[in-house]
């Protein structure tokens, strides 16, 4: 969860993502960011998020991130 | 029951406010183009007329009904409108036969030469001053060019919407009522413009009368015929736009398969005595006061002596009506001439 | 059928009437049989093509979906009896089988549009390469028909087709239902292009006449119209004479026509999309919004996410996402990080991914260089404003103007002038046209250029001005009033009096100002061929 609250903030410093819900409806996220963002969870994490699954409600909180990388990581196993 | 009222009194409102804007921003041809306003009229008079031509300028600019009222005791109308339509004046000629019922009509042929619609403006002119019957519907759907709608004619503000920015005093003047711009039909020239170098007509490629011309004048001669009208062709005698032989022959045969009298007053211009110097306004396109009163008095001799139509001078209350149309001729006569003697036009200054 | 022509409004009247005296099961398939009468009248052929779309999408998608469903069935009941990587096998086997039918769908319908709209353009390029080499015997161009709103429904066919077979939603399982889907004709002349999980959700239902829906659905469709024949077709007058005439309007009449084209194409396009969605609302039936006050917006990026919403989504998610998290995108992101460093190198896939996606809008919107040129200025644009970010916080870190009303002023002007500008694409009769006139309003503006005669030599009167400047007004009011809510309620909750007033009001307006008839050639809806 830490690793990608700093990605996150490296992407926009100003916000604060651990209270955040509405990262992409609230347009603080677009979809640059959201490009930029599954290269870097894919480099850190290993994951790989296809196209199918940038929804808006995989991506308005940092939480909900989180628990698609999870889900991806557990699907792995 | 308070929301009922409150729905009905909107409506009124709304339907009044369109009404209203309709009427405002309907062209009113009360100066410069007065033909517009010409078809209405008909509807104001005493109807019992003895004679109703139909047709184009080639009647309503070269006869004179009150002429023929104060020489002959005719009793006439002319329903004639610009570039009137063969199917215009059959529709006219039924919507006619339906209000009275005219010993003859006459009805000048050079129209014709038009199989199809031609002009919206014309159209218009023609048709916005009818009133609503079968007749007037019909010659709508036969007369709307590409361009035209029928529900522009049932609600004229989809048509003339855009003169609001050209309103003039004259649109609030006659939202609700029109002065009257002809005599019985006949719109008056008193100035005159020699004819000079009349040239031959252009040859056509083709001199033969469209089937849809033909079909109106087929539905003209049995309408007449029905209703025991006398129906009477004529050409009148201007010079444009040039009659050519192969036409007159077809009218003549016409005629004659048909059993109606065609007079070309082409023709006929030694008898009618008319002078090409003195008798037009336009150069040779439509007579002029004393040119219409020269026609006039050949035709009301003729119907006179060859139709029989009464001499009713004696009516009182048809001299009671022909009395005021005088007294308006006559004015026009004067207004017309002190104009041309101050202006050099017959338009004054207010017309410009 | 335009939508401002007395058959349209005749049609609409007829449709809306008969909507709600057929039993309400009845309404769904009456719509769809009146949106394929809608498509006959303009042209019986076009059925045809609309007709193949709807079959083999519907079919290809219940394929697909139909194969999902038994496969996730059967897996769940079997997965026990297999190891890990016989499991990961037999879901790519099965997954290979729905690509095959899913890829050959897609490529036959995205192949109809692409024949349709792109091969006179694709001869006209080679022909001018043939000529470049010497040639001058060219290859002669095809006469094909192109569908109305073939570019609409189509993309939102294939839209389906990807939810599909992405698992988002299984098929439509009538094929009739589906028909109306994509024929649905108040969207299919110019859009938006719905997504079917929020269309259908009110399309097949049974509607029951709501006093309020229709009303609010009359009251948009007359704002359209406002919009459309008061503003829109009055300036389109002006517009169409700067163009016409580049030698008399350069320099400042370049960047008037560019400042009108922007008045005419939004209150043309949203005033569409405003009978659009009214036409729906009077039937109960839900359309997405497709433009948000797109001239407030505080930059490009965000414009694109007010204008044209629907069509900006589905390129996003359909394109732009597909690719940019691609196998080879997540590879190139790797290699281009590994080599450039890591700042630079995270951008090129994006960038990459972006100029894919501006170059296919650019020539979505028409089969020319210049819809090209103009999809690619967006790019450039918005690459840009991205790579001046970090200026930007430093600027705002530096002076405090973020938040003023001066700044916002700054940022919604700079938007329209940038929108503007790239649009004049758009207007010219080639590209370098356009660079010429876009260059001309620098080199040759200037103040003793300008005189009122050669405005009204554009074909308008004063008068006329007035009226669209006074719909400007309006206009702008109304946006503003917009940010707080929908005007509609508002006006909702006006006494009964003022209401009848605003609206009537905007009825005459509408009815007497509006550019259309006889004296006014009706213009096509711009979007229209799109």
């Amino acid at each position: 969860m830490n690793e990608l609250l700093e990605i996150l903030e490296d992407l926009h410093p100003e916000v604060d993502f651990k209270s955040a819900t509405d990262l992409v409806d609230g347009g603080i996220l677009d979809s640059f960011d959201i490009v930029s963002l599954i290269s870097e969870i894919n480099e850190t994490f290993d994951v790989t998020i296809g196209a199918a699954e940038l929804t808006p409600e995989n991506f308005n909180s940092a939480e909900a991130i989180y628990a698609l990388i999870k889900e991806k990581l557990d699907d792995e196993d | 029951m308070k929301k009922f009222i409150a729905i009905i009194l909107s409506l009124v409102i709304a339907l009044t406010g369109i009404f209203l804007a309709s009427k405002l921003l309907e062209p009113k041809y009360m100066s410069g183009i007065l033909e517009g306003a010409m078809i209405q009229e008909y509807y104001d008079d005493p109807t019992d007329h003895n004679v109703v031509f139909i047709g184009d300028c080639e009647l309503y600019e070269n006869i004179s009904p009150v002429y023929l009222w104060e020489n002959y005791g005719i009793n006439s109308y002319i329903r004639g409108s610009a570039q009137q339509l063969i199917w215009q004046s059959y529709y006219l000629a039924e919507e006619t036969v339906k209000m009275e019922h005219p010993d003859v009509i006459v009805f000048n042929v050079l129209s014709m030469k038009y199989n199809e619609p031609q002009n919206e403006a014309y159209n218009r002119m023609t048709l916005d001053g009818m009133k609503w019957s079968s007749s007037k519907v019909n010659s709508i759907n036969a007369s709307m060019t590409d361009e035209e709608n029928f529900i522009e004619y049932v609600f004229p503000i989809l048509r003339y919407h855009s003169r609001w920015s050209d309103l003039s005093a004259d649109d609030f003047k006659y939202m609700f009522h029109r002065d009257k711009v002809s005599f019985n039909g006949y719109y008056m020239r008193v100035d005159v413009k020699a004819a000079e170098d009349v040239p031959e007509g252009r040859p056509l490629a083709d001199y033969q009368f469209g089937d849809n011309s033909y079909y109106y004048l087929d539905k003209l001669t049995k309408l007449c015929k029905d209703n025991d009208v006398k129906l009477v062709l004529v050409k009148a005698p201007t010079l444009y736009p040039y009659w050519y032989d192969e036409w007159d022959q077809q009218i003549k045969d016409y005629a004659s398969a048909n059993g109606l009298d065609y007079i070309n007053f082409l023709e006929l211009q030694d008898e009618l005595g008319l002078d090409w110097s003195q008798d037009t306004y336009d150069g040779g396109l439509h007579l002029n006061l004393a040119g219409a009163e020269k026609l006039s008095d050949y035709v009301g001799n003729m119907l006179t002596t060859e139709y029989g139509i009464p001499d009713r001078r004696d009516e009182s209350a048809l001299n009671e009506y022909w009395d005021k149309v005088i007294e308006r001729y006559n004015a026009e006569i004067d207004r017309q001439t002190t104009n041309l003697k101050l202006y050099g036009t017959v338009h004054g200054p207010e017309e410009q | 059928m335009l939508f401002t022509s007395y058959g349209f409004i005749g049609f609409l009247l007829a449709v809306f009437v008969l909507y709600y005296l057929i039993p309400k099961k009845m309404q769904w398939p009456f719509l769809l049989i009146a949106s394929y009468i809608f498509y006959f009248i303009a042209d019986p052929r076009y059925l045809i093509f609309i007709a193949i779309t709807t079959v083999t999408t519907f079919y290809g998608a219940k394929v697909i979906s139909d194969k999902k469903v038994a496969f996730d069935g059967w897996f769940k009941e079997h997965k026990k009896e297999y190891e890990k990587e016989e499991r990961k096998a037999l879901k790519a086997k099965e997954h290979s089988v729905e690509k095959k039918i899913f890829l050959a769908c897609l490529l036959f319908n995205l192949g109809i549009l692409a024949v349709t709209k792109y091969t006179n353009f694709t001869i006209a390029n080679i022909n001018s390469l043939l000529a470049a080499f010497g040639r001058a015997d060219g290859i002669s161009f095809v006469d094909l028909i192109i569908p109305m709103g073939i570019s609409f429904y189509t993309f939102q066919s294939m839209g389906y087709l990807i939810d599909v077979y992405n698992g988002k939603h299984e098929a439509q399982d009538n094929l009739f239902k589906f028909a109306l889907f994509v024929s649905f004709f108040p969207q299919l002349v110019q859009g938006p292009i719905s997504r079917y999980h929020d269309l259908s959700q009110t399309l097949y239902a049974e509607h029951s006449f709501n006093w309020k829906t229709v009303s609010f659905g009359l009251e948009r469709i007359l704002w359209g119209f406002f919009k459309k024949l008061v503003i829109a077709d009055r300036i389109l007058v002006a517009v169409q004479a700067i163009i016409a005439d580049t030698d008399t309007y350069n320099g400042f009449y370049a960047f008037a026509g560019a400042m009108f084209y922007a008045l005419e194409l939004y209150a043309d396009f949203t005033g569409g999309i405003d009978i659009t969605i009214g036409v729906a609302e009077t039937m109960g039936i839900k359309v997405t919004e497709n433009f948000i006050r797109p001239y407030f917006s505080k930059n490009i990026k965000e414009y694109w996410n007010r204008w044209h919403i629907t069509m900006g989504t589905w390129f996003t998610d359909y394109i732009f996402y597909p690719i940019s998290a691609s196998q080879f995108m997540m590879k190139l992101s790797k290699k281009s990080r590994a080599r450039l460093g890591n700042n630079l190198g995270k951008r090129v896939p994006v960038y990459l991914s972006s100029f894919i996606v501006w170059f296919t809008t650019g020539i979505w919107h028409g089969a020319s260089w210049n819809f090209i040129v103009w999809g690619l200025g967006n790019f450039v644009v918005i690459m840009i404003s991205q790579e001046l970010e970090p200026f930007y916080r430093w600027f705002h870190s530096k002076v405090h103007v973020q938040g003023t009303f001066g700044w916002r002023l700054f940022q919604v002007v700079r938007t329209v002038l940038i929108m503007s500008s790239l649009r004049m694409f758009d207007c010219y009769r080639d590209v370098p046209l356009t660079f010429k006139m876009f260059g001309s309003i620098f080199s040759q503006s200037s103040l003793s250029q300008l005189n009122a005669e050669a405005f009204i030599g554009m074909g308008l009167t004063g008068f006329d001005y007035l009226v669209v400047f006074i719909g400007m007004l309006i206009l702008v009011t109304v946006s503003l009033i917009q940010r707080s809510g929908c005007v509609r309620e508002k006006i909702y909750g006006l006494a009964a009096p003022v209401r009848f007033i605003i609206w009537y009001g905007l009825f005459m307006a509408t009815l007497v100002f509006g550019a259309y008839g006889i004296g006014y050639s009706a213009s096509q809806f711009i979007y229209n061929q799109f």
